[in-house]
């Protein structure tokens, strides 16, 4: 099982469903709310595969509205 | 379930919203490039520490309200004169870094004199080109940066040459004038794209503080709600069609 070694914060109320970043997702992190809605009826991003994340800053770097903060570990030994 | 909570924490930020791009909701479509190149202005104000010396014009079309988004100084220009505004302000305030940020109808339309007049005389301003191919804001009418064949709201059955011209590559003819040292084609549809703009637009920037000549920066852009189509799919369609008639990569260079 692979160690995640990455996390993102998704501003859900600030998305606006586009999609882009999870086109350009290497590893199939994110996902759209199939059903779910925010106060001004996006369906908005959400993470759906929080361990295969490895914090490359793709989603956030193509995020044309900026609701993407991406964490990454510093490597450990383990 | 989201067991990352230990990875989240304040030093393990790699990447977050540029504190100059404020908490206003944007008005631009979902998937609108302009949102990309309004978060890399603000990121390299920031880098730069150059907040409180930037000055933007905005232009008519889509991002009039750029003013809203970016905390620095603006200047709201009327449609096409984004450039002959500039002109004045770095004029006046030569310390200051003056940018201008239009689309395809103010730049290469209606302001089609104030661009070409400004990158003649080498005003030390940035310009920031957003080509997208028609005009957005109004309802996707034909621009003059249309492709051959396009089907716009005022072509239906895609643009002919014969009736409405050829597209015009502004760009190109900017890059043949002497008083503009930098002048580049970028695009914003791929992580790596959007680094490359990133770095061509801090270039620019860095141009016009150091007094090297007027630098343009296109950006060739989708308009999803313009094109009918989804921003993934626009962004493919950019690439299979706008790339033949607007290739990225610099045109001049001459800052070495």
């Amino acid at each position: 099982m692979a160690k995640a070694k990455g996390a993102v914060d998704i501003n859900a109320e600030r998305c606006k469903g586009c999609d882009l970043c999870v086109v350009a997702c290497p590893c199939d992190v994110l996902g759209l709310q199939p059903k779910e809605v925010n106060n001004r009826g996006y369906h908005f991003a959400f993470v759906d595969n929080p361990l295969a994340c490895i914090g490359c800053a793709a989603c956030a770097t193509v995020c044309p509205d900026g609701c993407i903060t991406v964490y990454r570990m510093v490597s450990t030994n383990d | 379930m989201d067991n990352t909570d230990y990875i989240k924490q304040p030093q393990n930020i790699v990447y977050s919203k540029p504190r100059l791009l404020n908490d206003n909701n944007m008005h631009y479509c979902p998937g609108c490039s302009h949102g990309v190149v309004h978060r890399l202005v603000a990121e390299i104000i920031e880098e730069m520490g150059a907040e409180h010396i930037a000055i933007g014009i905005a232009p008519v079309g889509c991002a009039v309200f750029a003013y809203n988004y970016i905390d620095i100084d603006w200047i709201e220009a009327a449609h096409g004169r984004a450039p002959a505004v500039a002109t004045a302000v770095k004029r006046l305030n030569p310390g200051r870094l003056v940018f201008t940020y239009q689309g395809d109808g103010d730049l290469a339309a209606i302001g089609t004199a104030e661009t070409i007049h400004a990158a003649n005389r080498g005003e030390n301003i940035a310009i920031i080109f957003i080509n997208n191919g028609i005009y957005g804001m109004t309802g996707g009418q034909m621009a003059p940066t249309t492709l051959e064949g396009m089907a716009t709201s005022t072509t239906p059955y895609g643009r002919r040459v014969d009736l409405n011209g050829y597209p015009l590559k502004i760009t190109e003819l900017l890059a043949q004038l002497p008083g503009t040292c930098y002048v580049t084609r970028q695009s914003v549809h791929t992580p790596a794209s959007v680094r490359k703009a990133k770095a061509a637009i801090k270039k620019a920037f860095e141009n016009s503080m150091a007094g090297k000549g007027t630098s343009v920066v296109e950006i060739v852009s989708t308009c999803s709600s313009g094109w009918k189509m989804t921003p993934a799919k626009s962004n493919q369609w950019m690439v299979e069609n706008m790339f033949e008639a607007y290739p990225p990569g610099d045109l001049k260079n001459e800052t070495k």
